[in-house]
């Protein structure tokens, strides 16, 4: 198994590299002190970084001619090694797909070949794939792209001609009429207006101006792309972001990639995950002595955790930003995805504009959405869009400007989310069947949130909170102390040990809380709500005999 | 319009002063001011808005569809059925497409091109690229493990020089990139504040590397960063030139020698129309050179489906192969890859057709080659008629454009036109293609957005409009370009 934890220690293998650049690289880090090796032994924001990294140029070029006297590349060994390597890279970690994934690809590879197992097939809750999961997709949205792909299909009389008409529509506004061609930097024309029309319709008339409208590939896109702007000074003024614990890994690994400061904030896992505004200034206090905070981040409705912001705390948490001059980053991309009775979804721009001119006129926020989760679950196609408000107008320049350089959102992404827009409408022939699988899925998510969180309060030792929305449950766990321990002994995170063994015995395959974060010493894990009904009953019974076990064998 | 709002003493978070600088470096001429002036244009025209054109003609970009090349039907029909497999049913559809679209469909989760997929990309289609490297490459092999999938090629190029970035100062990671160069390059290098290295390529002998230019470059470099990689474009871009196998062979010799990680840009693999040229693979090359070479030099090589005879830029499909990369680093390349979850889907599938296309004795084999012979035959016409139609034009040289997709002539301005320019603070080739624009509707791009030596001036244009539009195109160039000399003479 590779773990990228014994990477991240920067070890050099022999086995990995010729002896001569073995002995290569011992002679550097002897002769050339800290140039250019290991730099995670720095802290990145030390001051010694810029001294030992400042050697002289004619130093320098010293050091280089020695490093090629000999001529080819076998006796030096390689050009990209673990110590060469751009250190941000390294510690960029991300446990939705992290070594736990690994092992279960593994695993589902040794069963292919025969291998006996107590179980026969693994069943993947780590990620919110609705499709793998088994959820059919809807099926307007699949006649739409078939048309835009292969549009001869247009004088078939087995398309309903509200799809047809989505077709021609996109296509038009497609260059030479093809899903083939580049789309303008930010998005389809078309697309961005459609966008907009439908935060309009879902914020109850606040305006959305499709300029403000950028689409991406995938809502992670336009996350990165917000912070990568975002980022800017050194040591003391380096950029710091506030992101939640527990957090949805994509903001710690995109900020250890930008060497941006991650800032924590906590959730109240005893009052269902809520955010508490004492707790935001209590860690942006802490954060001011040692970065620069910019951006607040909000995941509503939650991942991992799985709660639903109220309207109550959504102002609180805008006017915490306008008085503390913080960007605003709200991720809202399971806003479909409420179960909860008595919750509702509360987009930040909505509240944001009714909290008056003074907040609406200045806060900057960008909001984020995705063709990936909701009611559709199209992971694959990478569709997404983020809306900015109130950005200063240069740097939106400097925004379309660094889009452009990728060219292009995939476009049959764009042309999904233009349809998770643009549903069909009363009278057209798709609606009802539309409707109907939407609130099917939508039902059954429901359901499932609620079967989750029944069964795993049953299990002494596990703790759910209500999965009041999202995809995914992040129950508590106990973990005995010599289970703890044994963890330690073979530096695993203990909740990592706990899921691998979960994962060896039964071959479910889940995310450790450690991923995401937690407080020391609690433990959880991360599972989605998506296997169909079934085979998640199946599952949570499984979970529950492996944890009485698993308690039992290390009491 | 705050003063008495909460921030209003502060003014916005994010400001030009406070933004991430390295953006602020980032250029990217090929969609820079002079389309979105184009942009600008065609919504005026729309508007009703008079000019001496009827039309805006986009030849600032490879983007064959939009210049109305049609798609290859067997890839679209694969595409079709893959979005909507209830057409599996329907006997409209060639059995092939339908085989292949089913054997996709099997490798996605759940059945559903919605699934993400591993963050590398489609095992099969992993598989499949590795077989075509293979086959293409005369049985030289491939591991499918090597392969990851990405979002267009620009993707992966950038993850790859992302990879590549370390140190500071005079130990900061300088990459090696050609002049004229694909924008892509320095603007990926700017984001990530590494050393931009140029080696020019000499015009003189139809844009060619000389390794000695090689040479020098990286020897000026060494006084200031630590240079590690080596960028190539073959066929070139925008330069239209195809590397000699030799050229290739001195090229890895030289990474060799000087430790340079290599970056092969082979998107347009395909596209060769000059009679004496051949695409010859990095990798090939690298391997047929023997072991001393094939087991050290570290090289990745990028191929995309926006080029070639597909020309299907809006799938963002692609694919980088890595040969010699430490394992370590590897492990390091697949965990970074993971957190963007997977590259689009359908733009993956689109690769696996593209790599793995109809077979002689399937149903689609006769249409298929036909539309490709058609799209690249008509390539190479259009080449031909670029070089001869410009070269006709006192003021322009051009030299043949031996493959890719476009034409990147010299033109000589007026002095007086040159000092105007300077006077409006824009590049003189930026003002002649603004001009350009103005007064015929067609957009081209500066050379100055590509890079040029000092003191010469370029553009770059598209020979992907239609034969009848493009000999248009080039004969109102052809005007302008003899209207303007006259103006500012």
């Amino acid at each position: 198994m590779l773990s990228f934890r014994s990477v991240f220690a920067g070890t050099l293998r022999q086995e990995d590299m010729g002896g001569g650049a073995l002995i290569t690289a011992l002679w550097l880090r002897k002769s050339a002190g800290h140039v250019m090796l290991n730099p995670l032994r720095l802290s990145p924001f030390s001051s010694s970084r810029r001294t030992v990294f400042g050697l002289s140029a004619s130093r320098c070029g010293l050091i280089q001619r020695k490093m090629t006297e000999n001529g080819v590349a076998s006796r030096r060994g390689k050009v990209l090694t673990i110590d060469t390597l751009n250190p941000c890279v390294k510690k960029v970690e991300y446990a939705v797909r992290g070594p736990i994934v690994q092992r279960a690809l593994q695993i589902e590879k040794e069963l292919k070949e025969g291998a006996k197992k107590p179980f026969s097939e693994v069943i993947k809750a780590n990620i919110g794939d609705a499709h793998a999961m088994g959820q059919r997709p809807i099926t307007f949205f699949r006649q739409v792209l078939a048309l835009c792909s292969f549009p001869d299909l247009l004088d078939d009389g087995s398309f309903p001609e509200d799809a047809k008409n989505r077709a021609r529509r996109i296509l038009q506004s497609c260059g030479g009429s093809s899903m083939g061609a580049y789309s303008a930097s930010q998005g389809i024309d078309c697309v961005r207006q459609d966008v907009a029309r439908y935060i309009e319709r879902r914020d109850g008339g606040i305006p959305s101006d499709p300029d403000n409208i950028y689409l991406t590939t995938g809502a992670s896109d336009g996350i990165v792309t917000m912070l990568k702007l975002l980022v800017c000074g050194e040591g003391q003024t380096r950029t710091g972001v506030m992101i939640s614990i527990p957090q949805y890994p994509l903001y710690s690994a995109a900020l250890a990639e930008l060497s941006a400061v991650q800032i924590n904030y906590y959730l109240n896992e005893e009052r269902c995950w809520s955010l508490d505004i004492s707790e935001l200034r209590r860690s942006l206090a802490e954060a001011r002595q040692h970065c620069n905070p910019r951006a607040l981040c909000i995941i509503n409705p939650g991942n991992p955790t799985g709660q639903v912001q109220s309207r109550q705390c959504i102002e609180d948490v805008i006017r915490f930003a306008a008085e503390e001059h913080l960007f605003l980053m709200a991720d809202e991309v399971y806003q479909d995805n409420v179960y909860a009775d008595g919750c509702q979804f509360h987009s930040f721009k909505k509240v944001l504009f009714e909290m008056g001119p003074e907040y609406s006129d200045t806060v900057e926020l960008a909001s984020f959405h995705s063709t990936s989760k909701c009611y559709m679950g199209e992971c694959g196609f990478r569709g997404g869009y983020m809306e900015v408000i109130n950005m200063d107008p240069e740097v939106k320049e400097q925004l379309t400007k660094l889009v452009s350089v990728r060219l292009c959102p995939p476009v049959p992404g764009q042309a999904l989310m233009d349809l998770v827009v643009n549903p069909p409408q009363p009278g057209e022939p798709s609606h009802a069947n539309f409707l109907k699988e939407r609130s099917a899925t939508l039902s059954a998510l429901a359901e499932k949130a609620k079967l989750t969180e029944q069964i795993l309060n049953t299990v002494p030792g596990i703790t759910c909170n209500p999965v009041q929305g999202a995809m995914y449950s992040f129950p508590q766990i106990t973990i005995p102390e010599r289970a703890v321990k044994e963890a330690k002994e073979k530096g695993q995170a203990p909740d990592m040990l706990y899921c691998m063994k979960l994962l060896e015995e039964t071959g479910i395959c889940l995310v450790p809380g450690s991923g995401f974060g937690q407080r020391d010493g609690t433990y959880h894990f991360r599972m989605t709500i998506l296997p169909s009904t079934d085979k998640l009953r199946i599952l949570l019974d499984k979970v529950k005999e492996f944890h009485q076990c698993f308690t039992q064998q290390y009491s | 319009m705050t003063e008495n709002g909460v921030n209003s003493h502060r003014g916005r978070v994010l400001t030009m002063d406070t933004m991430n600088p390295n953006v602020k470096k980032v250029e990217y001429a090929v969609r820079g001011p002079i389309v979105q002036r184009a942009l600008q244009i065609e919504k005026e025209l729309k508007a009703g808005v008079k000019k001496p054109f009827s039309e805006v003609i986009k030849a600032n970009i490879g983007d064959c569809h939009a210049m109305g090349q049609r798609p290859i039907t067997f890839l679209r029909q694969v595409l079709a059925l893959c979005m909507y497999p209830e057409l599996l049913s329907d006997n409209k559809f060639p059995e092939d497409a339908k085989n292949r679209a089913r054997r996709i469909l099997q490798s996605c989760g759940g059945g559903s091109i919605g699934a993400y997929s591993a963050s590398q990309g489609i095992e099969r289609v992993r598989q499949d690229v590795a077989l075509y490297i293979e086959r293409r490459d005369g049985g030289i092999p491939s591991d499918p493990d090597n392969i990851y999938l990405s979002t267009g090629a620009s993707d992966a190029i950038m993850t790859m020089l992302k990879l590549l970035v370390s140190g500071e100062g005079c130990t900061r990671t300088g990459v090696m990139i050609s002049i004229p160069q694909y924008p892509l390059y320095s603007a990926a290098l700017a984001d990530l504040g590494a050393v931009q290295i140029s080696y020019y390529l000499n015009e003189e002998s139809c844009w060619s590397l000389d390794v000695s230019e090689l040479r020098r470059a990286l020897n000026t470099a060494r006084d200031h960063c630590c240079p590690r990689a080596l960028c190539i474009i073959n066929p070139g871009n925008p330069t239209g030139q195809v590397q000699s196998r030799q050229c290739i062979e001195d090229v890895i010799r030289f990474a060799a020698e000087e430790n340079l990680f290599l970056m092969a840009d082979e998107v347009y693999q395909d596209n060769v129309y000059a009679e004496g040229c051949e695409f010859h693979s990095f990798k090939k090359v690298l391997f047929e050179m023997g072991p001393k070479y094939s087991n050290t030099v570290e090289l990745a090589s990028f191929h995309s489906t926006s080029k070639c005879y597909m020309g299907e830029c809006g799938f963002r499909g692609g694919y980088v192969e890595v040969i010699n990369l430490d394992p370590d680093v590897k492990t390091q390349l697949t965990k970074l890859v993971s957190v963007r979850l997977c590259p689009p889907v359908p733009g993956q599938v689109l690769l696996d057709v593209v790599v793995n296309p109809p077979e002689p004795g399937e149903p689609s084999y006769a249409t298929f080659i036909k539309e490709r012979t058609a799209t690249l035959d008509d390539l190479a016409l259009k080449a031909k008629l670029t070089e001869e139609t410009l070269n006709t034009v006192p003021g322009i040289t051009c030299n043949p454009v031996q493959g890719a997709m476009y034409s990147f002539p010299r033109i000589s301005l007026p002095e007086r036109a040159i000092e105007e320019a300077k006077e409006q603070g824009q590049a003189p080739d930026m003002f002649y293609c603004m001009k350009l624009l103005e007064e015929t509707g067609i957009c081209l791009v500066p050379g100055s957005g590509f890079g040029q030596r000092d003191g010469t001036y370029h553009f770059r244009m598209t020979i992907l409009p239609p034969t009848d539009k493009l000999k248009i195109v080039l004969a109102k160039v052809k005007e302008f370009h003899q209207d303007f000399t006259q103006q500012y003479s």
